[in-house]
């Protein structure tokens, strides 16, 4: 279980633990705070829930950014389930089921240093960067 | 983040001090920076990392379960973290709806702005005041070319911004017609199918009209399914109730409205109002009418004015000064020929 895994698959709603521990393990290697790499995980658990409630099955992919001095972190969330039908008001705060935790895809955009969304029929793809504080 | 190293070391201070002394000003001084943190947005889960890192700078070699822990509260802390910045957020928005629905309830005061009409032969008073910051009730003057007056009370059943549309379209249905039409009938009937055609279902407008005739002391009056108005008869001392026949505003559009009179004398006095004046709640009661109609009777030496400003006191303090519903009432007293 040590090595780097630079993408899980997620299927069972145990999948997401792994998603985690991947996402961890990279972010520690890169150098990151402990609040850091917390918040990491927390965005993964949002992205991997979101496969594994919302399109059943999809996949984390992880890449290691070296834009010296900056190091980061790529997260890639992958799916072919139904898609979002409004992305806009899925980003706005107050939308989520989670109704006031914050949580949701705008939390992730908030834990995140970038973050991008595609979505049609076909599946949704979201993207969202750490970079490490120097 | 300059600042939050600068806070940080500020903290580690504090921590080490206090570790030391046990001292009650430190923990002041932490109060203070806690709220200080709050105002520059800095989250629970960055505090608690703070914190660790204050530790482990104060302890270099601290327990190793310690730093275990401290990584698990993080973990922990970081989806209230989120739940604290998006609270943030919509407070913000909040305050920015408040500001505009601020704007929007001055643009319905000038809006709907009346002015009272003086006549030697009634004293008018009134007082209007919104539960909420818009006013689901309306009032309103006019003076005919002959000095008669014609007063009109409303509620519309629904409030908030919705209400405040619709009560403005009233009054510029009611600013249209000519001042020669001012019979509490013929505006009712005409309201009517404003408000029918330009309403969608299920927003309803009740409405009381009266035109005093200053030259005959006649009151005419109609109404469109609203709360019953009242006379305070000088000579009994006693009051009579006044309602006419009518459907609310909005439900039909072919609806003929019922137009009564009655003859005021010297002293009488009438009162129209909303529902929110006799429906009142004050903890699970409700206000009895008699309530009401017993302050003004009280008051009813005093002026017209001052008879609805009293009023107004003695419901705002059984209240506890927030109004549950919005607050209209109208008093025109006939002046003795006398006194003028
Ligand atoms: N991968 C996805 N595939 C399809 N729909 C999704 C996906 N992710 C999110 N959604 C939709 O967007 C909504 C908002 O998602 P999110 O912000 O994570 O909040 P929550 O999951 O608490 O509802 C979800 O309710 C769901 O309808
Ligand atoms: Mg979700």
């Amino acid at each position: 279980m040590k090595e780097t895994v630079s993408s899980v698959v997620i299927k069972k709603e145990w999948d997401i633990v792994g998603a985690r521990q991947a996402g961890r393990q990279l972010s520690q290697e890169l150098g990151f705070g402990s609040v850091d790499q917390a918040r990491i995980a927390t965005a993964i658990s949002e992205l991997a829930r979101n496969i594994y409630l919302y399109a059943k099955e999809g996949e984390i992919s992880f890449e290691e950014l070296y834009d010296l001095p900056k190091v980061g972190l790529k997260i890639v969330a992958r799916d072919k389930g139904p898609g979002i039908n409004d992305l806009s008001a899925v980003m706005q705060d107050g939308y989520s089921t989670s109704g006031g935790l914050g949580a949701g895809l705008p939390g992730v955009k908030r834990l995140m240093d970038e973050f991008d969304l595609v979505s049609d029929e076909e599946g949704t793809k979201v993207t969202a960067i750490k970079w490490a504080r120097p | 983040m300059s600042s939050l190293q600068s806070d940080m070391q500020d903290y580690k201070d504090l921590l080490s001090k206090y570790l030391e002394t046990k001292d009650e000003a430190i923990l002041y001084q932490a109060e203070q920076f806690s709220k200080q943190s709050i105002q520059q947005n800095i989250s629970p889960d960055e505090i608690v990392n703070v914190h660790y890192q204050a530790l482990k700078e104060i302890y270099p070699d601290l327990h190793e379960q310690i730093e275990g822990s401290f990584k698990f509260l993080i973990e922990t802390m970081i989806s209230y973290g989120l739940a604290y910045q998006e609270h943030q957020v919509l407070r913000e928005k909040q305050i920015e709806l408040k500001s505009e629905i601020g704007v929007a309830a001055n643009m319905q005061n000038t809006l709907l702005k009346t002015s009272v009409p003086k006549t030697h032969a009634i004293d008018i008073g009134v007082k209007s005041v919104p539960a909420k910051e818009m006013n689901g009730d309306y009032h309103h003057f006019i003076k005919d070319e002959q000095g008669n007056v014609g007063v009109a009370v409303a509620d519309v059943i629904g409030k908030g911004i919705p209400a405040a549309f619709c009560m403005s379209m009233i009054k510029f249905a009611m600013e249209s017609f000519s001042e020669n039409q001012i019979y509490p009938q013929w505006i009712l009937d005409s309201l009517n199918r404003v408000v029918s055609r330009n309403v969608e279902q299920g927003m309803f407008v009740t409405m009381f009209y009266g035109l005093y005739d200053v030259y005959t002391h006649q009151f005419y009056y109609a109404s469109a399914g609203h709360e019953p108005c009242f006379i305070l008869r000088n000579e009994t001392k006693e009051f009579e109730e006044i309602d006419a026949k009518g459907l609310l505003l909005g439900v039909e559009s072919a609806v003929k409205y019922e137009q009564l009179n009655t003859s005021i004398h010297e002293g009488d006095l009438i009162v129209l109002l909303t529902d929110g004046v006799t429906e009142c709640r004050v903890d699970g009661r409700f206000i009895e009418q008699e309530e009401v109609l017993n302050i003004i009777k009280e008051h009813e030496h005093l002026n017209s004015q001052e008879i609805v400003e009293h009023v107004f006191k003695y419901f705002e303090r059984l209240q506890d000064f927030q109004l549950r519903d919005d607050f209209t009432l109208v008093v025109m007293k006939r002046n003795s020929s006398l006194s003028v």
